[in-house]
């Protein structure tokens, strides 16, 4: 079995990571930043997974449970809020969305 | 029997609680029952509990109740208590008994109003107030009662609040009555930091024991209740207020500025008359301003225009007789014409209030006329109103109060000619602007149709109160006409005698007197505004005319005396250094938070960004120890 080195699967989880966060500034789109947080989670749920197998550790694994379940969670609070936004608004543009600013 | 006094303003209140707690949930049928109902109750209760008393007096002065005790701290102790002698005993009828027909009244007055409840739960806290200002026993309950009425006229003035000129009207009146009550708590904190007591009773037997007759002290402490009951009574110089108190619901204006309230600083200066006849010098005052005050208010009724302001200051011109009584110590003339004025005024009131709501909201009189077939009912209690008001010899109650007022005023001790002489002029003025209301509203061409008939929730106070308004004066008869003395036997028991001089013998002849000017003013009325002739109506548009309309331009006065220097001073005094000082730390506040709130930009995207930076920092931060 070919086993790739821990740093590599670290980097690949930070890159996903990144991409995650990058998505999230540059995206507009409020389905597409909700996206980039699941990406963002599963980069987080990914360093659990790598660092269990490192260590042969089982908690790493159940840690990856939780975050499932709060991940679905998350989903199912912002697809709803999603959807009142954009029955109020009439778009899902989030800089169009700034009724909290300040003058 | 005595802790029936207690529930006398009790119920009102409990009204007034109902009404105000439930009153949303109340259909408008209960919601009047229940508020003159209370008021009725009230009435029966005193008029039981009067009968009582009148038949223990003069064995028994008066009946007092402790309810509990109000607050206590060191020597300062005031108690909830109450006390009914002759005085209030005569007060409590009058506000309970003409206050209840007015409620009546108020049913079918206000039966399309939308503040309905509002009304009568209002009224409730009025009439609980003044019961209370009448019925306490030391001066702190009775300053209680005093601003109790005071708010209400308030509230009831600025009754239909949507019009922005009602708000300044109430505020106008809360404002100048509050002058005087500063007086007269300044005259109350005297009073209890020289005699360690709030009781009036025990007041008044202290100060005439250790203040001696003329003392500095007694003549402040005298003016200064003075002041209090010239800002409530509308007497001259602070008598600005009642005509603009027009502007509530004529119910109002007949409870309130016509029958009780008004009569309120009639009430204290009778009630503490110990302090007054220690202070001679006030005493005086109280007649001349009184006098000067009737004059005044005369020549102003006849240049209005407007049927409830007439009313207004023919209101003051009447309480400016009770105060010319009250200076020359024929306390029982004032209280007696203080009754007698509150049965023809309310019912004067409650008319004009039927007048103007069927003429759909018309208060111009040279707007009406020809009133009198269309409105027979109407008509007849107003005439007997007003021939009441102008003291139509013998018939009428008003002759035998106002004439037993102007034979004390030449006739007592403190009295004399030229009061007496202010007292007749007054005489005919009133005999004169009142039939000019009849004569220009009920006679002549018909201006205005009436909209509809005014019902039997209406009508019927107002015969009540006209059949009182002739035969309430023949409890008091002068000597030389029956000489009945049920009246003032009766307040004599709390009130002294008037001290006469040595004129007995020519009484008769001052009735002529003032029969025959009561008759002549009417005369000069059918001259003047039923026959109209035409230097009449070049008098009306004329100067003279004008300063009598604006009540001789006291509101000019005050405007160029008082508010103008105020306001100046104010506004010069807005930039002194702790203005500023104020002003530059809010001024401060705002230019912080105006750069902090640069970050608060409703951008999404802009908070993740600073998200970001601060977690990369922060971790930085952390990688490096």
């Amino acid at each position: 079995m070919l086993t790739v080195p821990v740093e590599t699967q670290i980097l690949f989880a930070g890159i996903l990571f990144l991409l995650g966060l990058v998505g999230l500034l540059v995206r507009r789109n409020l389905v597409f930043m909700l996206m980039s947080i699941e990406i963002m989670f599963n980069s987080a749920g990914l360093v659990f997974i790598i660092a269990a197998r490192q260590w042969n550790q089982p908690d790493g694994q159940v840690m990856f449970i939780f975050i499932l379940a709060v991940t679905a969670v998350e989903v199912a609070i912002g697809l709803a809020l999603i959807l009142q936004v954009y029955h109020h608004f009439k778009t899902l543009d989030v800089d169009a969305i700034n009724k909290l600013k300040d003058n | 029997m005595k802790s029936i006094i207690a529930l006398i303003p009790a119920l009102p209140l409990f009204s007034f609680l109902i009404l105000v707690l439930f009153g949303g949930k109340l259909s408008r049928k209960v919601a009047g029952w229940v508020g003159a109902g209370s008021v009725g109750i009230a009435a029966l209760l005193t008029v039981i509990v009067g009968i009582d008393l009148i038949q223990a007096l003069p064995g028994v002065k008066s009946y007092s109740v402790v309810v509990w005790q109000w607050m206590h701290a060191g020597n300062l102790s005031a108690n909830i208590a109450f006390s009914l002698d002759a005085l209030s005993i005569v007060f409590c009828f009058v506000i309970t008994f003409v206050g209840f027909l007015i409620h009546i009244y108020s049913i079918g007055f206000m039966a399309k109003d939308e503040g309905f409840t509002r009304f009568f739960a209002y009224m409730n806290l009025f009439v609980s107030s003044m019961l209370i200002l009448v019925l306490a026993d030391n001066i702190l309950l009775m300053y209680l009662g005093w601003e109790g009425v005071g708010l209400c006229s308030y509230l009831l003035i600025g009754f239909w609040y949507k019009e922005p000129e009602n708000g300044t009207a109430a505020r106008k009146a809360f404002i100048i009555t509050r002058i005087g009550d500063t007086a007269m708590i300044i005259g109350i904190f005297i009073l209890f930091v020289s005699f360690g007591t709030f009781n009036i009773q025990e007041i008044m037997h202290l100060a005439s024991t250790k203040w001696a007759i003329g003392s500095s002290i007694a003549v402040l402490t005298a003016a200064l209740l003075l002041g209090g009951a010239l800002g409530k009574s509308a007497q001259l110089p602070l008598q600005t207020w009642l005509p603009d108190a027009m502007a509530g619901p004529s119910p109002v204006s007949a409870l309130i500025h016509a029958a009780t309230m008004v009569t309120a600083g009639v009430y204290l200066i009778a009630r503490t008359n110990v302090l007054f006849s220690l202070a001679p010098i006030v005493q005086t005052v109280i007649a001349v301003i009184g006098a000067l005050t009737l004059l005044v208010a005369g020549f102003s009724a006849l240049g209005q225009h407007d049927l409830k302001r007439i009313l207004a200051y023919s209101t003051i011109s009447q309480i400016g007789y009770m105060f010319l009584a009250l200076g020359v110590g024929a306390y029982s003339g004032a209280i007696f014409h203080f009754m007698i004025h509150a049965f023809f005024k309310a019912l004067l009131f409650l008319a004009a209030g039927v007048v103007i709501q069927v003429l759909d909201e018309e208060h111009d009189i040279f707007k009406m006329g020809g009133l009198r077939k269309k409105m027979p009912v109407v008509f007849l209690t107003f005439l007997i109103g007003s021939a009441s008001l102008s003291a139509l010899p013998l018939v009428t109650a008003g002759f035998y109060s106002k004439d037993a007022i102007l034979w004390f005023a030449y006739s007592s001790n403190s009295g004399g000619m030229v009061l007496w002489l202010a007292g007749i002029v007054g005489a005919f003025l009133t005999a004169l602007y009142s039939f000019r209301m009849i004569f220009i509203t009920f006679y002549g061409k018909i201006k205005t149709e009436p909209s509809f008939n005014a019902g039997r929730f209406m009508t019927v106070p107002l015969i009540i109160l006209a059949v009182l308004s002739v035969l309430g004066g023949f409890i008091e008869l002068p000597a030389s006409l029956g000489n009945i003395h049920l009246f003032s036997d009766l307040v004599n028991n709390t009130l002294p005698a008037v001290a006469i001089r040595n004129v007995e013998h020519m009484e008769w002849l001052f009735q002529i007197l003032s029969s025959l000017i009561a008759l002549s003013g009417i005369y000069l009325a059918y001259r003047w505004y039923y026959l109209k002739p035409p230097y009449m109506e070049s008098f009306r548009k004329s100067r003279l005319n004008h300063f009598f309309e604006k009540g001789f331009e006291f509101d000019k006065l005050y405007q160029l005396v008082v508010v103008k220097p105020v306001v100046w001073l104010a506004e010069v005094d807005k930039k002194d250094f702790f203005d500023l000082l104020n002003i530059s730390i809010a001024k401060l506040a705002i230019r912080m938070n105006l750069i902090l709130s640069i970050a608060q930009n409703g951008k999404l995207r802009w908070y993740l960004l600073s998200f970001a930076i601060g977690i990369a920092l922060i971790l930085t931060i952390m990688m490096k120890q």
